[in-house]
């Protein structure tokens, strides 16, 4: 093998400075894109329920997104309950989903707390609809029952529990 | 097809101009003396068309841009500002948002133009997929320019299309936040979308050039489908016969054009984008506007996320194959029996999807846009790939000139080629 010349060095050089180049500016152009630091600073959000009556349905803004908090009957709670879990489209168990809502160590299955978008494509479900009088996705019709599990498609998943905890016996904090 | 430019400025000027940049021969070779085939038809006339409504959007929009405000608790009420105090505003919206549906109307007149007369096949196939591509630059422009009144359909019209890219699996959710550059549809996906409608057309201006760099080096197809063997014999100069026919067809267009936007300028569009956007409640019915139905239709048609997402875009790209897909020598569809009924059924299936697209996802609905989806894949898949090996043609004209002949235009093509001046 001949010498390195002294334009092999340069012409290596060249090529190192441009690829590390193109790349530390590619990342900034790409990453800009992403949320801000003033939208990663999501606030919580306080929510008092007792204005929630049995049966019924509050929706409430969080990071931009509506959130139902669902005030459910014994009832809904029975049947969501005793649905065979495994024959579901995503698979999970009431108990599961409601595993946030408790008070001093004490389990409150009537406050069901879901992120209130659709699974499918993020349209906003409408409440006591549909064959389970859970919720119905008036876009593509994707059916959702008192538990925001999914039991018709196309959704994939089950409506999204958000991270909440109850602070006092009628105050709720979302996020 | 055009040689070296003899083209010589009358002035002076023109000359020491020219000789430091030949603009004028390249005009001069491109649409005046540019040879077009004899047989055209009208449906060659809606390339002009298309030019004509890229340039009126560029102008009616840039102008728009002068009153809009880009930021989602300001932009609905600067639409409304510029329908009801801007001078001419109420006109230049409706031209915009009309010049829009008339932009896709003529788009799909043209597609279907080159489908028929096979203008994808050999030597024309990269002029093909950079239409596909200008297809697919428009798209994304008019999707972006609809979030921008951010009314109710803007604003879920934005949220279902955004949402697709979640159907990938794993690197799906952080794509879509970043397109939306938060949590959900908000000022900074407004903000990014108007920044990036602005941009797109003039990046459709690039490919357009590129689109027609690519036709004039293979030339026009024509009707019949058959190559131009003597530019003599077979074409006429651009200026003035396609000039003229052109810019008819153009003014025919426009009349079409201001009727909507004089006498129905709402008519396309949706009631609902006149209430402003609200994150939390979603309209009933979210339908796009109808030149994505077809699209929307086979989205809805496949029962999974994923697959419906897969369908859609594939819908589109397939596109880009016909010209290997289809595997029959004859370009015209006017020498293919077979070939035309399967054509036809494909026009009509692509308007039924449109029209199912417009309808709620249930019962029937949902199986007739089963079915007509099948038959739209089938079409690419199936009937063009067979037919080209089973189908016998008819016997094709030898050229362009025997074909206008055949059609008793001799009298008439004599007397224009000798005296283009005269009324005949
Ligand atoms: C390929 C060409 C273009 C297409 C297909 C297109 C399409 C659209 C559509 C469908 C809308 C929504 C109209 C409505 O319902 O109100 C819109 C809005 C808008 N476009 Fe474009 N556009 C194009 C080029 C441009 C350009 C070059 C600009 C320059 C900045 C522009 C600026 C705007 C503005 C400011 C709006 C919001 C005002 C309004 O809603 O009328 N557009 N565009
Ligand atoms: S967004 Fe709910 S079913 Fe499609």
């Amino acid at each position: 093998m001949a010498e390195p010349t002294r334009r092999d060095f340069l012409y290596i050089a060249t090529g190192a400075a441009a690829v590390v180049g193109v790349g530390s500016v590619a990342w900034p152009l790409v990453s800009q894109m992403n949320p801000d630091a003033s939208t990663l600073a999501l606030a919580s959000t306080e929510v008092d329920v007792s204005s929630i009556a049995e049966d019924s349905i509050l929706t409430v803004k969080w990071r931009g997104k509506p959130v139902f908090v669902r005030h459910r009957t014994a009832k809904e709670i029975q049947e969501a309950q005793s649905v065979a879990t495994a024959s579901l489209i995503d698979p999970q168990s009431d108990q599961d989903r409601v595993k946030q809502s408790t008070l001093a160590g004490k389990a409150r299955p009537e406050w069901l707390v879901v992120i209130g978008v659709c699974t499918h494509l993020g349209c906003v479900p409408l409440g006591h609809q549909g064959d389970y009088d859970g919720w119905f996705c008036p876009c593509h019709g994707s059916q959702y029952d008192p538990s925001g599990r999914v039991r018709r498609g196309p959704a994939p998943k089950n409506l999204e529990v958000p991270t909440y905890a109850f602070t006092a016996d009628t105050k709720l904090t979302i996020g | 097809m055009s040689g070296p430019s003899t083209y010589v400025p009358k002035s002076a000027l023109g000359r020491w101009f020219e000789s430091r940049l030949p603009i004028g021969g390249l005009i001069h070779s491109s649409f005046v003396v540019y040879p077009t085939p004899k047989n055209l038809n009208y449906f060659w006339a809606f390339g002009g068309i298309l030019s004509l409504m890229l340039v009126a959007q560029i102008i009616t929009g840039v102008v728009l841009a002068m009153h809009y405000t880009p930021e989602a608790t300001m932009a609905f009420s600067s639409v409304e500002n510029i329908m009801r105090n801007v001078n001419y505003g109420w006109l230049l919206r409706y031209l915009h948002a009309n010049g829009a549906s008339m932009f896709f109307f003529a788009v799909y007149v043209h597609i279907f133009r080159g489908m028929f007369y096979g203008s994808y096949k050999a030597p024309r196939e990269v002029l093909w997929i950079l239409g596909v591509i200008i297809f697919l630059l428009m798209m994304a422009t008019a999707f972006m320019g609809y979030v921008l009144p951010w009314g109710q359909m803007s604003f879920w019209g934005a949220t279902v299309i955004t949402n697709l890219f979640s159907a990938l699996p794993g690197i799906g959710e952080p794509i879509v936040t970043w397109l939306w550059g938060g949590y959900s549809v908000d000022n900074p996906t407004l903000n990014r979308f108007f920044a990036l409608h602005y941009l797109l057309p003039f990046m459709i201006v690039g490919v357009v050039i590129l689109h027609v760099w690519a036709l004039h080096v293979t030339g026009q197809n024509n009707p019949a489908g058959v190559e131009v063997k003597s530019v003599e014999r077979d074409t006429v100069p651009f200026t003035p016969y396609a000039t003229i026919k052109d810019a008819f067809a153009m003014v025919v267009f426009l009349i079409l054009y201001s009727w909507f936007v004089f006498y129905v300028p709402n008519y396309l569009g949706d009631a609902d984008n006149y209430i402003v956007a609200n994150p939390l409640v979603t309209p009933a019915h979210i339908v796009p506007e109808w030149y994505f139905l077809p699209f929307y239709a086979i989205l809805r048609s496949i029962p999974s996320k994923l697959g419906g997402v897969i369908a859609m875009f594939g819908s589109i790209a397939i596109l880009a194959f016909l010209p290997w897909l289809d595997t029959s020598k004859i370009r015209s569809g006017r020498f293919r029996p077979l070939f035309q009924i399967f054509f036809f059924g494909f026009v009509i299936a692509a308007m039924g999807l449109g029209y199912l697209g417009s309808k709620p996802p249930e019962g029937a609905y949902v199986i007739a846009g089963r079915l007509l989806s099948v038959y739209y894949f089938a079409y690419f898949l199936v009937i063009l790939p067979l037919l080209g090996l089973f189908e016998t043609p008819r016997t094709l004209p030898a050229t362009i000139a025997d074909d206008v002949l055949a059609k008793g235009g001799s009298a008439i093509l004599a007397g224009a080629a000798q005296a283009p001046s005269t009324k005949g």
